[in-house]
């Protein structure tokens, strides 16, 4: 005879929205922990992905900061470049998130996370933050390289928190992008060249490298539906004080962020098939 | 409250116009080893995916310990532990790390999250290495690091598919042996996939043989065996039943050899 069960059903607090909240509160912080176990295991990659940015801050920008050829104002073209930079570095860990989800699945990883008592929704948030997560510490990286090279960066504790925020929100978006491609693609080579062919035209169609005020007319339009360019917006308000609208680009980051959660969570089932 | 760990009312699963599982009934008892055989393709691993939640059931009905896998797949999920065919620990964690992992993904409390874990990865005899990272372990080792993953949350339904495949005989030997503990200690029912007859009939108590989406036959090994010859093995009941060997397929063989490739990438 079976023992007496403990077993949530019908109304159990997981099925209500405030559980559900928590659980994917935890998820969340399980899955952040294990990319903290992950790169404390393997900081090389830590170092090849710096790689990267450390020649878009020494070569590119010091050499248009000498060149003046991009007007920035009052504020030197290598401070403007250095939050574009920290985004793109972001952009360029999250992006390939999808990957990871369909290796996970091919190895069987997906359906033993699947068979938890994760919702999917949660799951996918949990990766998305996850990314955020593994993104920060990067973000770190291009920090202290563009305090080194000068970068008039902001010390309060409260605008780095922000940042921290803001670096989350970004790389969340774009990791659920990612997913949300290889759930529809379902090919490892397949989303590396969905991968590859977005990530220039994400970058190049922001504000990262030049003003929007220099943009021509089609790139503006561009700019203005990129989530890339509000977390641009953000990060150079924060970090080195020019005008932001910082309304505006939290509330684009986060509505974008709960909508491409809630897109790869849909398509994750195909994964698992 | 049921007797039975697992009930499925005839259940159907198609993959388009392919029929992987074609009506199956199969009652499965509360604290036995029961054995799912048949060759590749018979539709053992959609069975197995559709108790588990990750398929849904279009046809029929899937209960575990009498709650509704349509209905209720969080409630289920929390009475099972999973180990899926390939080999799927994350190598880039420590043996402990991997059991920790499940462990809050199972909401186990943190005050008996480590001794959950140090119980776990002894039961399975990886407690001196569970500092490693699971890149270093042996084939052998992961199966038995996913069985700690798995049995980290005191699960009720153990499910194994297909747990000892690519395996060589001392690794297949060490995985049942385990099992054959785990299963002592805790009296849990556990479900196991596989198409080594020899296996089924050495270590489980009850079996069903599929066969192109169908159960043919259901009993213990004895049962079967008898039914057939005095001296049958489990393979002369297969073919008594299907009228045809092991080595019958469909497409479910190409997806294995694709596993196994994939297996034999990611473990170099």
């Amino acid at each position: 005879m079976s023992a007496p069960l403990d077993v949530p059903l019908v109304g159990s607090a997981e099925t209500r929205p405030v559980g559900l909240v928590r659980l994917s509160l935890s998820r969340v912080g399980t899955m952040c922990l294990v990319e903290l176990q992950k790169l404390r295991h393997d900081r090389t990659e830590l170092l090849t992905r710096a790689i990267q940015p450390t020649l878009w801050l020494l070569i590119f920008g010091e050499t248009f900061t000498r060149l003046r050829a991009i007007p920035t104002g009052k504020v030197p073209y290598l401070d403007y470049l250095a939050p574009g930079i920290l985004a793109q570095s972001a952009l360029f860990i999250a992006i390939f998130y999808g990957i990871q989800i369909i290796w996970e699945r091919d190895a069987g990883v997906l359906a033993k996370l699947l068979v938890t008592p994760t919702p999917r929704v949660a799951l996918v948030a949990a990766k998305a933050f996850a990314a955020g997560v593994r993104a920060l510490v990067q973000a770190l990286a291009v920090l202290i390289l563009a305090a080194i090279l000068g970068v008039g960066l902001t010390a309060n504790p409260l605008k780095l928190i922000a940042m921290a925020v803001v670096v989350v929100l970004g790389s969340a978006f774009f990791c659920c992008l990612s997913i949300t491609i290889a759930g529809l693609v379902l090919s490892r080579d397949r989303l590396m060249g969905i991968g590859q062919a977005i990530t220039m035209p994400l970058f190049f169609g922001s504000n990262a490298l030049y003003p929007v005020s220099l943009m021509p007319g089609w790139l503006k339009v561009i700019n203005r539906v990129n989530p890339l360019g509000y977390e641009v917006d953000a990060l150079r308000g924060l970090l080195i004080g020019t005008p932001a609208d910082f309304g505006l680009d939290f509330a684009v980051l986060v509505l974008t962020s709960a909508a491409m959660i809630t897109v790869a969570s849909a398509l994750l089932s195909r994964l698992a098939r | 409250m049921s007797d039975l760990a697992v009930r499925c009312a005839n259940v159907r699963h198609a993959f388009g116009e392919t029929v992987a599982v074609d009506g199956i009934d199969l009652d499965v008892a509360d604290g036995t080893v029961f054995g799912l055989l048949g060759p590749n393709g018979a539709g053992k691993t959609t069975t197995i995916r559709m108790i588990t939640t990750l398929l849904p059931a279009p046809v029929g009905t899937i209960e575990v310990f009498g709650v509704d896998v349509a209905r209720h797949k969080l409630g289920v999920r929390r009475l099972i532990g999973y180990v899926p065919q390939s080999l799927s620990a994350d190598a880039d964690l420590t043996g402990r790390e991997n059991v920790a992992l499940f462990a809050r993904l199972f909401d186990v409390p943190r005050a008996q999250r480590k001794s959950n874990v140090d119980t776990a990865l002894a039961a399975v005899g990886l407690a001196d290495v569970a500092g490693r990272r699971a890149k270093t372990y042996s084939g052998g080792m992961i199966r038995r690091l996913e069985l700690a993953q798995a049995l980290v949350s005191a699960p009720r339904l153990l499910v194994l598919d297909e747990p000892t495949i690519g395996l060589d005989p001392i690794a297949r030997a060490s995985v049942w042996e385990r099992i054959a503990e785990v299963r002592a200690a805790t009296g849990m029912t556990v479900l196991v996939t596989t198409h080594y007859m020899d296996e089924a009939d050495q270590h489980c108590d009850r079996i069903a043989l599929m066969h192109r989406g169908r159960i043919r036959a259901n009993g213990t090994p004895a049962e079967l065996k008898a039914k057939v010859a005095p001296n049958a093995t489990l393979d002369d009941v297969f073919a008594a039943m299907t009228g045809d060997d092991l080595e019958g397929d469909t497409g479910e063989g190409i997806r294995n050899v694709r596993t196994a490739r994939r297996t034999a990438r990611r473990l170099g």
